[in-house]
């Protein structure tokens, strides 16, 4: 109770400090930088102008002060500090990196990732692509479309206690209670402890990501399709293309900047996903990632400089993904 | 085809939703496919003393329940040794070691005939197999519930979550108009800055921000984990793509609503509060949606930054807990589970038209 009255007081506060500072400082602005008819032309415009030069930093301020302190600062610090022993006091060079290399989880989870990265985007991006085009005419196709989406609401720890149902084993002989031995066993194979089984129980934590951003994937791709001008489809059918040649010669090309947009927004989610493999095996059996790895030498290894040094890696896994957005940005920027 | 797809994307949940309310022995013996149909146990009991039988006709018969009080079994075979349990079905009889017969009906009524006198001194045992009636209950919701801290878990993630969701929008709002409609130098930077950061991975700020907090806490002498922290943490990491799809959202807006405004000398501030903000509200309600969500389903800032004490425990955090402690208890974990995905799904469901505006906003244009 307590807890709930101090939330709701600390809501007012913040909401009613961004208000204040917002309006407050606005006003002063006016304020100290007003016009009026006394004051000669010279002036006039010069206030004018000082005005219309501080309001949008006032207006920024707040976020570029969050910003800065809270993703650019760090950026500098964790690649600062992954030259740092591990409690960041000493300089010891490169040799987090050389440890890095040298490690087998380390490279276990390199291979892994790369893994993550090849399957997961491809197969999210693909299943979604074939239930929009599927959904796309159908009456209850938005239903469908609900549903698949559906997982996108759940957490990834959520998402896992369910999937690790499914896998659930239980020994030859007994009843299995998990979905996936249960069918197995019904063809009259043995069941198998899933997520133990090396190589092949990362595809399994895999299926459960595509299993979460496939709706993701489809509803971007419906929206796509939609935007497809009706009449190219029309003539390519007039000029008797069959359903597979649309998909292919005209669906595809008119939307590739989309698809393209969905991959990588699947595969920056791929580099940071943690919590599915914490979860499920917490890296044991050979299904160690680098986002929990670096997440085990942070804090059961209380180790911050090999731990920053694995983000510094994620990072420069992320780096071309965002020059390419900021050029994108910028194209556009440049056309509006 | 479609179907298909559907059914695979959906069968999951449905299995979670449907074991959360089995009754938790069925749950551990069973499939939850199964959960329409009888599940069977084999069990044993004791058939009564020479000192309970009756004589009646000119028969000494003794009676009872093997299954005592429980109704919710059903007799469906027994016998007289562990390894014949299924040597007569319910209704029929048996002979006995000890002479006589016995005859078990479905509802676990027996009855031992004898033509003599009985001389036992302790009850023979029956064996049989029986059906239980498949049963729903909320109780592993209310031992979850009661038994291992979920309320305040629950409690514990709406006190990170709606602050998180409430103070990020204004923030953002604001600088998103200063964007998209203020001419100033720096701003295509700031742009891509803000583009740039779409991606950078949490997992980057973390270590610096722990050690930050630990200095902030150390100068003041508070804790370092507390629920501000929490909050501007999530603020901060919300704010690149608030910022982008709002701007990309005020840009949209028609221009000549804006330079009429200027015209009719408006400052800046008020064509903000007054239009664009009022405007902007299908935006603003698609990014809520968003970063509710995305805070609420959060894992990793909250034990960075709220650590892993249980009173700080939010849901999810909750959840890993269980998942470790209760591996095996499975009417635990898919109740806790059930409880975790509530608040979302229902956000999703009711919601999902803006949801899907604000992802469309942000990724086709």
């Amino acid at each position: 109770m307590e807890q709930i009255v101090g939330a709701i007081l600390t809501v007012l506060i913040g909401v009613a400090g961004c208000v204040v500072y917002f309006w407050g400082t606005n006003w002063l602005l006016d304020r100290f930088l007003a016009t009026n008819q006394s004051m000669t032309g010279e002036v006039v415009t010069r206030r004018d102008y000082l005005r219309s030069q501080v309001r949008p930093w006032l207006f920024l301020a707040p976020a570029l002060v969050f910003l800065t302190v809270y993703l650019i600062y760090p950026v500098f610090e964790t690649a600062r500090l992954s030259l740092f022993d591990s409690q960041g006091i000493n300089f010891v060079g490169f040799s987090n990196y050389l440890w890095a290399f040298r490690d087998s989880t380390f490279l276990q989870s390199v291979f892994n990732n790369i893994i993550w990265l090849l399957i997961v985007p491809a197969a999210s991006t693909f299943f979604g692509l074939v239930i929009a085009v599927l959904a796309d005419r159908l009456w209850w196709g938005n239903i469908a479309k609900s549903l698949i989406f559906m997982p996108m609401a759940i957490s990834f720890v959520g998402a896992s206690v369910i999937w690790k149902f499914i896998y659930d084993y239980r020994g030859p002989g007994q009843e299995q209670i998990g979905l996936l031995n249960a069918i197995v066993t019904g063809f009259g194979l043995p069941p198998q402890a899933w997520i133990t089984i090396p190589f092949w129980n990362s595809i399994f934590l895999m299926v459960i990501l595509i299993w979460i951003q496939t709706g993701f994937a489809m509803v971007i791709l419906s929206a796509a399709l939609r935007g497809i001008p009706e009449e190219t489809l029309e003539a390519a059918r007039i000029d008797g293309a069959n359903d597979f040649q649309i998909f292919y010669g005209i669906m595809i090309p008119q939307i590739w900047g989309t698809i393209v947009v969905v991959w990588t927004t699947i595969t920056i989610t791929v580099l940071k996903v943690f919590d599915i493999v914490l979860a499920m095996t917490n890296g044991q059996w050979d299904t160690q990632v680098l986002a929990n790895l670096m997440f085990d030498w942070m804090f059961r290894g209380s180790d911050f400089g090999r731990g920053s040094t694995i983000a510094v890696i994620i990072m420069l896994a992320v780096t071309p993904i965002m020059v390419w957005n900021i050029r994108r940005a910028n194209a556009e920027e440049g056309t509006r | 085809m479609l179907l298909a797809f559907v059914v695979v994307w959906t069968i999951p949940t449905v299995g979670l939703l449907v074991s959360s309310i089995r009754d938790k022995d069925q749950l551990a013996v069973s499939g939850w496919w199964t959960a329409l149909t009888p599940s069977v146990s084999t069990g044993a009991s004791r058939v009564g003393l020479p000192a309970d039988a009756v004589h009646e006709n000119g028969k000494y018969v003794i009676r009872g329940n093997l299954l005592g009080s429980d109704t919710n079994k059903t007799v469906q075979s027994f016998g007289t040794t562990n390894a014949d349990v299924s040597a007569a079905q319910a209704g029929a009889s048996l002979p006995m070691r000890d002479g006589g017969t016995i005859t078990v009906e479905t509802s676990g009524e027996y009855q031992w005939v004898s033509d003599t006198p009985f001389t036992h001194t302790a009850g023979p045992r029956i064996y049989y197999t029986a059906g239980i009636a498949p049963r729903f209950t909320l109780e592993n919701y209310a031992s979850v519930i009661n038994a291992n801290g979920i309320g305040r878990a629950f409690i514990n993630s709406f006190t990170v979550t709606v602050p998180s969701t409430i103070i990020p929008i204004l923030i953002a709002a604001f600088a998103a108009y200063a964007l998209a409609w203020m001419r100033f130098p720096g701003r295509g930077w700031i742009v891509a800055l803000v583009v740039g950061l779409l991606v950078v991975p949490l997992q980057m700020s973390l270590i610096p921000l722990l050690r930050l907090y630990n200095g902030v806490a150390t100068t003041f002498g508070t804790e370092s984990k507390t629920y501000l922290g929490i909050w501007l943490a999530h603020t901060a990491f919300g704010l690149p793509l608030a910022i982008y799809l709002l701007r990309n959202y005020m840009a949209g807006l028609p221009k000549e609503i804006m330079e009429s405004a200027r015209m009719d000398g408006a400052s800046h501030f008020k064509i903000f509060t007054t239009m664009v903000l009022p405007l902007s509200f299908p935006a603003l309600a698609s990014f809520s949606i968003f970063q509710f969500l995305w805070v609420w389903n959060d894992l990793l800032v909250a034990l960075v930054f709220l650590g892993a004490q249980d009173d700080k425990l939010v849901l999810t955090g909750k959840l890993v807990n269980l998942l470790g402690s209760r591996g095996d208890k499975w009417e635990i974990l898919t109740a806790g589970a059930f409880i975790t995905m509530i608040v979302p799904l229902l956000v999703f469901f009711s919601l999902q038209r803006y949801f899907v505006r604000g992802l469309l906003a942000g990724s086709v244009k």
